[in-house]
This record gives structure tokens, C-alpha cells and sequence, in this order.
């Protein structure tokens, strides 16, 4: 059994796809495979999982908020310098606060992810309804609308851009962090990407391809939805 | 209302400023390769211990990088690896945050690191593919084995500290109590209603929950991975949890009417002393004072003293480089 040293693995991409599909040997699993599609599946889905768990804790609690202010105008400098600083803190050592405070787990990863994502959510929305032409408000308002008319009809339709914008951003910033997850007892596919001593260098790689793929079939998702809300007025035109 | 504005923003961005200059000045101390040391040649300690370490101006032609792996027993040997060669004469730099064993050791043989300190134990089952149980129980036959090994790979490793670590599982004593554990046999048929926490690694690991689960047949309510930097907490948040600690963890000495470990009866964890890992090249340019230097500061570091200082370092916070500078100075290495 001796010279293992030399064939640890390198990565390579080749290496990494064999790891996603089949499971692979590993130095210290006492001869119990890793990886494979199995496994993959079920880490993928746990990090969808606490990505969207997450992303509805950011938007129920940025997106009202931002929407008020944005639509009174209100605390500009206030609600985006709170975006600015919310970016500013360090999840692991979120995370590790709240272990203490409530316990590991998705409940504890969801809510430091979801801070991660509340500032691009409030600052956009808060910039996107803000901006809105006056005039049109004006308008909508001689027209007789309610405010809350106002809102759902004029403002958010004229702030979809940007507000997705910031919608975009947050989710692509939670499912990247989410890889951190499984230091605080949530298994996502950063359990590859963490433990490089028993998945190896092609787990590793694997892992980080798979994160970048679900972001970006995330991120294609969202500017789909993004169309459907957009009004047909806003749309680029072909030059 | 303007004025109000110009204020909270300049008073913001004075803020902003404030936590920049602590951020750079934060990185500036963990990265400057000798902050520690000067301060460990005052006058007073001296002429107990292993003799000073006496430096040769030879030596100063030599630039040594020490490395190590990413938690606080690992940064507290290579501050005094680090600082120890620097009392030799040589110029040390450091990079004490490695990560895993695999990354530690990819650096030696890729030469960004001179060597780190590596527990004999993780250099077998690890690096060289050996079962748990087929690790040697005596320290010197299992540094002999890894050394050897080693050689295979154009690396060498220098003979081991007298202190031993090895992983453990652990409980709060309430816990021990409850369901009379004392070794790791005991959880039989009581497992199935605690959760284990462990890093994410040790889920698949033979010398972790792999092997409590292949060598003692135990099956855990749960398995739930977190950082290694929680593995108190999580004890001290629930109730009926194990959690794998280190042998020697300072809390253990510090606590021991709060935590227990489990005696590990079928040797699924093995123990291992610390050897420094290098390359023949390394050892042939810095001369016969790198290992003299390292295997000399070494002597003294016993389980208690390991205890200890790892206790300043993660119950009392102060900061590896200064405990390290004091231990060295007060067993009479420097000063």
C-alpha cells in the first residue's frame, strides 16, 4: 500500500466529470467510494433547497421595506448606505455566531445566506422606484389611482430592470456562499469543494463546476422571468 | 436637511476608512514574518530547559518558509518552529494557514513551503494509505515507517515531539452520565439516540465516522458536519450530541467537569506525534542546524504544554505569535 503519495490525483477536467458521474476511490475512506451521480443529485438539490429558502427570507424582508421608501422617497442615503454595510459582513463569522445562538443547520445557513442577500435586493428596489420618472407618477395620480395603484401599476412595471437586477445579483451571491453550508451541519455541493482530503483535486474542480453551472442555469432562469414581467414599452429595441 | 445628509455621509465614509485601516492593519501583523520575535530577547528566564538556541551568523543566508496547517495547535507549532529557527539565525517567513494535509504537503514538494509540522498518524493513513489500526502505537516505530516512506517521495521528515494527538470522541460529562459512557464501546445501542458532529470530512473518513461505523458497528442518530471551530459549541447548545475533539484540546484540561472523552477501545483514532515534514534539498541548503534547531525546541512540548498554550490562544485570545514568544523565552530557547 505505500506510494499513494504519487498517484494523488491532479485535477482535470476529464477527472472531475468521471467524479460526478461514477464514484471514485478515495485515500482515507478505508476503501468506500465517493462522488458519483447519486451523491451529486442530492447535494444539488439541498443547495437549490436553501437557496430559495433563503432567497424568499431576503425578498419578504428587503423588498417591502424598499418598496415603501423607494415610493415616499424616503431615506435615500439611509437605505443605501445599509445595503453598502450589510455587504460588509462575513458569513462564516455570521454563521459561527448563530451556531451558538440558534443551533446549526438549514434554518441557521438559510438566514446568514439571506443577509447576504437582503442589500442587493433593498438597494435596487429602493433605486428602481425611486428613479421613476415624476411625471409619470403625476400623471397616474391626476388619473385618480391610489397610491398603492400607483405602485403596482406605474412604479414597479417602470422599476423591473432594476429590480431584478438586484434580484439577480443576490441570488447568484447566495448559491456561490452556499457552499459554505456544510460548516454549519447542511451538506450542499461545497462538501466537495471543503473536504479536497477525501474527494480529491477532481472532486474539488467537480464541485466548483457543478456551483458554476447551477448559477448560471439560475441566473438564465431569472432573466426569463425577468422578460415576462418586463412591459413591452421597456424592451430594447433592435438598433 | 442637506447638512444632515453631507454629515451621515461623512460620517459614514469616516467609518468606512476606520474598519479599511484595521482590516489592512489586521492582515499586515498575520503576514509580517518576525513580529512575534523581537519581543521574546528581554533579560530575564534563561537557564532551565533545553539550553538557548544559540544563532549562527552562517545561517543568515538562508530563508526558511514554515508552514502549517489552518487551526490553532497547528499556527501555535509553526510560530514556534518559526521563531525558533529565527533564533538560529535564519530568516523565517511563515505561512501558517494552509488548510488541508494534502495542500500543506503539495506546498513542501512544490517548494513554496520549507516544511510544516505533520502528525505521524494523518502522514500514514493519509499520504500513505495505511488502515487506522495498522498505525503503530509507539511514536518513534511510527515515525521510522512514515520516515521511510517519505524517502520514497524525495521528502524526509525529522523524529517526533513528545506529545501525541489524535482525534476523540467527546461529550458533556451530563451526557457521559446519563447513558454510562466511558469508552467508545459503551455507545453501543445508546448511539442511535445522540447526533455526532464532526468536520465535514470526518463523515467519510476511516479514522472518523467511517470507522466508528465499520470498527465498532455503531449507526448515530445523525451525523452532522460543521466547522472544526464549533465543536464545543455544539456540545454546550444540545443536549444527548458528540462531537470529535482533539486530545488536546485545551478545554479538556480546562473544563473537566464539563466534557469527557470517550476511551477509543478498538484504536479507530489513532494517536500521533508531531514530525516535521521536508524535502532532502531543504535540509542539505539550510544545514545541520535546521533540525538540531527544530528537534531541540521541541523537547519541552508535552501534552500539558500543548494544553496550555493552545488555552491562551483559543479561551484567552492572545494572539500565537506572542504565546509562542513567551513559551520559548520562559524554557529558556531564547532570551
Amino acid at each position: 500500500m505505500s506510494g499513494l503519495l504519487s498517484q494523488l490525483p491532479f485535477a482535470s477536467i476529464d477527472g472531475a466529470i468521471e467524479f460526478i458521474f461514477e464514484p471514485q476511490y478515495s485515500n482515507v475512506t478505508g476503501g468506500n467510494k465517493v462522488g458519483g451521480i447519486d451523491k451529486v443529485v442530492e447535494l444539488t438539490i439541498n443547495q437549490l433547497q436553501v437557496t430559495v429558502i433563503s432567497l424568499a427570507i431576503a425578498l419578504a424582508v428587503a423588498l417591502p421595506f424598499a418598496l415603501y421608501l423607494g415610493h415616499k422617497h424616503k431615506f435615500e442615503t439611509l437605505a443605501i448606505a445599509f445595503g453598502n454595510a450589510g455587504r460588509g459582513i462575513p458569513e462564516l463569522a455570521l454563521i459561527a455566531f448563530m451556531a451558538a445562538a440558534i443551533g446549526v443547520g438549514l434554518l441557521n445557513v438559510a438566514i446568514a445566506l439571506a443577509v447576504l442577500g437582503i442589500p442587493p435586493i433593498l438597494t435596487n428596489t429602493f433605486v428602481g422606484i425611486h428613479q421613476v420618472d415624476r411625471a409619470a407618477v403625476d400623471a397616474a395620480r391626476g388619473m385618480g389611482m391610489t397610491e398603492f395603484e400607483i405602485l403596482r401599476k406605474v412604479e414597479i412595471p417602470l422599476a423591473i430592470p432594476t429590480l431584478m437586477g438586484g434580484i439577480r445579483g443576490a441570488t447568484i451571491a447566495i448559491v456561490a456562499t452556499a457552499t459554505i453550508a456544510p460548516l454549519a451541519g447542511y451538506e450542499t455541493l461545497g462538501d466537495f469543494i471543503i473536504n479536497e482530503n477525501v474527494y480529491g483535486e477532481n472532486g474539488v474542480l467537480a464541485g466548483a463546476i457543478l456551483v458554476a453551472l447551477l448559477a448560471l442555469a439560475l441566473e438564465l432562469a431569472l432573466a426569463g422571468i425577468q422578460r415576462l414581467l418586463t412591459s413591452p414599452g421597456l424592451k430594447p429595441r433592435p438598433a | 436637511m442637506r447638512l444632515n445628509q453631507t454629515r451621515l455621509r461623512m460620517a459614514i465614509a469616516m467609518l468606512l476608512a476606520l474598519a479599511l485601516t484595521l482590516a489592512l492593519a489586521a492582515c499586515g501583523s498575520s503576514d509580517d514574518s518576525s513580529s512575534g520575535s523581537t519581543e521574546a530577547t528581554s533579560t530575564e528566564g534563561g537557564d532551565e530547559g533545553g539550553g538557548a538556541i544559540v544563532s549562527n551568523p552562517d545561517n543568515s543566508k538562508v530563508t526558511l518558509t514554515v508552514g502549517s496547517k489552518n487551526f490553532t495547535e497547528q499556527i501555535i507549532l509553526g510560530e514556534i518552529y518559526a521563531q525558533a529557527l529565527e533564533a538560529a539565525g535564519y530568516k523565517v517567513k511563515k505561512d501558517l494557514n494552509l488548510g488541508s494535509e494534502t495542500v500543506a504537503l503539495k506546498n513542501v514538494k512544490a517548494g513554496t513551503i520549507s516544511g510544516y509540522p505533520e502528525y505521524v498518524s494523518t502522514a500514514l493513513t493519509s499520504f500513505f494509505g495505511k488502515e487506522p489500526e495498522e498505525v503503530p502505537a509507539d511514536a518513534t516505530e511510527a515515525y521510522e515507517e512514515a520516515k521511510a516512506e517519505f524517502e520514497k517521495e524525495n521528502l524526509t521528515a525529522f523524529p517526533p515531539t513528545p506529545f501525541a494527538s489524535a482525534n476523540a470522541v467527546g461529550t458533556t460529562v451530563a451526557t457521559a452520565e446519563k447513558y454510562g459512557l466511558e469508552t467508545v464501546s459503551d455507545l453501543e445501542g445508546v448511539s442511535e439516540k445522540l447526533t455526532l458532529y464532526g468536520s465535514p470530512e470526518c463523515r467519510q473518513r476511516i479514522d472518523c465516522l467511517a470507522g466508528l461505523e465499520k470498527l465498532y458497528g455503531l449507526k448515530f442518530k445523525k451525523f452532522t458536519p460543521v466547522d472544526i471551530g464549533l465543536r464545543y459549541t455544539v456540545l454546550d447548545k444540545g443536549q444527548n450530541n458528540l462531537s470529535i475533539l482533539f486530545t488536546t484540546d485545551p478545554q479538556l484540561a480546562a473544563e473537566s467537569d464539563k466534557y469527557v472523552i470517550l476511551e477509543d477501545d478498538k484504536k479507530v483514532f489513532p494517536a500521533g506525534n508531531v514530525i516535521w515534514v521536508t524535502t532532502p534539498k531543504v535540509v542539505e541548503e539550510a544545514g545541520p542546524d535546521y533540525e538540531k534547531t527544530i528537534v531541540q525546541v521541541q523537547e519541552g512540548l508535552n501534552l500539558e504544554v500543548v494544553q496550555e498554550l493552545g488555552a491562551r490562544v483559543e479561551l484567552e485570545k492572545e494572539p500565537a505569535a506572542r504565546v509562542a514568544a513567551e513559551y520559548l523565552e520562559a524554557a529558556g530557547y531564547t532570551g
